[in-house]
Formats: C-alpha cells, structure tokens, sequence
C-alpha cells in the first residue's frame, strides 16, 4: 500500500522515471514517510492506551535494593520501556545514585534505554521485518548488560563528582493516572504529540539519508565495500555514527536503503546502535556528574561493545 | 497567589513548560509567581528525576515532559 502510494507520486504525478536515481530516491522518500509516520502515530497511541510507558521513577523505585544481576537485569528491560528526554539523564543519574543502585547498573539503564523502545521496535517490524527487529533488540539488550558490567570493572565510583553523594532524594506522592477510557485515550494523544513532536525532524533527516541512498549510491560499489569482506566497515560504521546522532527511529531508514542496497547486516547495526546510543551530546550532558575518564571510557565500552557485535552478526551472516 | 515551579536543568522542554504556564496564567487573568528551579539538589528534593517537573504551592503535580494544554489551565484556574 505504502509502496503503491510512493510509485504514484514519483513516476505518477512528477513522471520520474523508475529506473532513474532521483525516481527511486523520490519513491523510497514518499513510501517511507508514509509508512512510518503511519506506524509512528499507530505505536504510540496503542501504547498510551496501555500505559505501557514506565517513569524513571518507577524503575529506580523497583531496582532498588535488589542483588547486582537482578537490578541489572531490570535495568536493561525497563531500560527498554521506558523513555526519558536526554535532558533527564543528570537527575536520573543522581536519583539511581541515591538509591543505593550500582553505578553499573545505572550505565546499563543509560545504555538500554535510547538504544531500544518499544515503539522503534514495532516500526523495525514493519519496515524490516521480526527478524531483523528481533536481532537488533537482542544486540541491544546485550550490549547493555555486558557494557554496564565493563563499566562497573573499571570502579567508576572515583570518578563521580562529589555533590553527587550528598543529594537526597525527596519522596513524592505523584499524582495517581487517570484510569478511564477517556483518561487514557487523551493520555495516549498527549503521549502521540509530544513523541512525534519530538522526533519527527529525526524520521525525516533519516528518511531523507535513506532515499539519497538509496537513489544515488551505485550497488556494485556498496557491495565491494562494505559486503562485509572487509574487517574494518564495522568499526569504521562505528566511528561515524559517534558524531551523527538521531533518535532510534530515525535510523531505521537509512538502516532500510543499507540494507537493501547489499551492506553487510553487521555494519549496518554497529551504526544503528552508534547512531542512536553513541552521541556527544548526550554525552556531554553526563559531564555534570560524572568526570571525563568515566566518560572516555563510556564512549571506548560502548564503540568496543557494537564493533563485537558487527563482527559477531557478519560472521553469523 | 499561586506559586509555580518548572523544575529543569534548562533544557528545551523546561522553557517551553514555563511558557505554557506564564500564558495560559496570562490568558486567564491570574497572577502567579514562576520560578525555574535547575539546582539539582533542589530537584531531586522534590522527588523528580525526569525533567521537566511542574511543582505548584509546593507540591509536585506533574513530571517526566511537557504537560497538555487542559493540564495547565486545570492548575492556573482551578
């Protein structure tokens, strides 16, 4: 339907040619907005009807005090689940802190979260099908749990500023939701207008990336170069990804016209997880509370921890 | 007078929070006082780790984003 919908406008209505560069870009451009912001709109409300979407709050209050694989363990799916602006992530940070959590622990939370939501992973569903999905969420989930681990090897503890250890956190009753069906149904479109408001500059640069890929980069010389023969595409996905940043949903896509155009399964999810875990700035807001070893060494677990895990999946391919 | 708090450490969404607040109190005819809290003691004081938190006469009624357009209005009239 969405393809339908793409050939229609760019070789109906502008008389592009098929078999041009810019046809296929325009095509790849119109279905994928269509498809997406369809799925988008879809996944956030079915989510907010469900109140599926957990507060940080919520997260520190359930992991706390709970032995170290067990919090981990939570950390990592709740991680999953719940989503916080990146604006969020110092008093987060200073909360789990607080809460007794192990700092590992905390990085696996600030390592699972950007990196899978449930709504990015119902649009990889759509877009590139459950296996695809289901590897990328498994990538993931690992990638949290063994980074969070490799963080915690290191003793980050010393490198925590030291206004850190004397906060106290308050406790507050939060206001209980509004269980009703209208209740909900005005929560979910909240929920759809402040997420899509948020990130759908996002979709569309990647969108955008993903169609001029897609239109303009010859095949043959994507599969000579990053086929996955050669060792180094991975980490050389890696380090691009680091300065780029989207949100998760806006690298499906580009991950998309990758694909499709024959790179290797491997590079492609180094540089989602790079792209949409792995950025500066959000790095640089930890500065607040954590010193630059802890975030040297953050940046180095993280870029180790996907070029593992491209390698891994293009030898398995 | 109402009191109003946008608890934040200045990112985007606090200032659009604080905004939403000022006009809809102006739209409404309702003098407040509005101060953005970013100290982060002060924050978690109040038991909010996600920003932006709204805090009214001293108790927090929202967190975790910005809040609707009915929210608002509920806390400038109400």
């Amino acid at each position: 339907m969405f393809e339908q919908l793409g050939d229609l406008v760019a070789f109906g209505l502008l008389g592009l040619e098929p078999t041009s560069r810019s046809g296929a870009a325009v095509q790849f451009f119109v279905m994928d907005v269509a498809k997406i912001f369809v799925l988008l709109v879809l996944v956030i409300y079915v989510m907010g009807l469900l109140r599926a979407m957990l507060s940080p709050e919520r997260v520190r209050a359930f992991v706390r005090g709970r032995p170290d694989w067990q919090a981990r363990g939570m950390a990592v799916t709740l991680g999953a689940v719940t989503p916080f602006c990146s604006c969020s992530s110092v008093p987060l940070f200073i909360g789990f802190v607080e809460a007794g959590i192990p700092l590992g622990v905390t990085f696996s939370f600030l390592i699972a979260s950007p990196m899978i939501n449930e709504v990015a992973a119902v649009i990889l569903v759509g877009v590139l099908g459950w296996k695809l999905a289901s590897l990328y969420v498994l990538a993931g989930l690992l990638v949290a749990w063994f980074g969070g681990l490799a963080m915690q090897a290191f003793r980050p503890e010393r490198w925590v500023e030291d206004y850190v250890w004397k906060i106290r956190m308050g406790e507050t009753a939060m206001a209980e939701p509004d269980t009703s069906l209208r209740g909900r149904h005005r929560y979910a479109l909240g929920e759809v207008r402040e997420i899509v408001g948020r990130i759908w500059r996002w979709v569309l640069l990647g969108i955008g990336v993903g169609a001029l890929f897609h239109g303009f980069v010859p095949a043959a010389w994507v599969t000579e170069h990053l086929g996955g023969d050669d060792w180094f595409s991975v980490p050389a996905a890696v380090l691009l990804g680091i300065p780029l940043y989207a949100n998760a949903t806006g690298v499906i896509p580009v991950a998309e016209a990758m694909l499709t155009k024959g790179v290797a399964i491997g590079t492609t999810l180094a540089l989602m997880m790079s792209v949409a875990a792995l950025s500066l700035p959000e790095l640089l807001i930890l500065r607040k509370v954590i010193r630059w070893p802890a975030l040297a060494l953050f940046a180095t677990v993280l870029a180790v921890a996907f070029t593992l895990v491209g390698w891994g999946f293009n030898l398995i391919a | 007078m109402k009191t109003f708090k946008v608890l934040g450490g200045g990112c985007r969404n606090c200032e659009v929070t604080a905004e939403a607040i000022t006009r809809a109190a102006a739209e409404a005819g309702v003098e407040i006082a509005l101060e953005k809290v970013t100290d982060m003691a002060e924050i978690l004081g109040y038991g909010v780790m996600s920003t932006p938190g709204v805090v009214l006469d001293g108790e927090v009624v929202h967190s975790g984003g910005v809040p609707r357009a009915d929210q608002v209005r509920a806390w400038v009239s109400g």
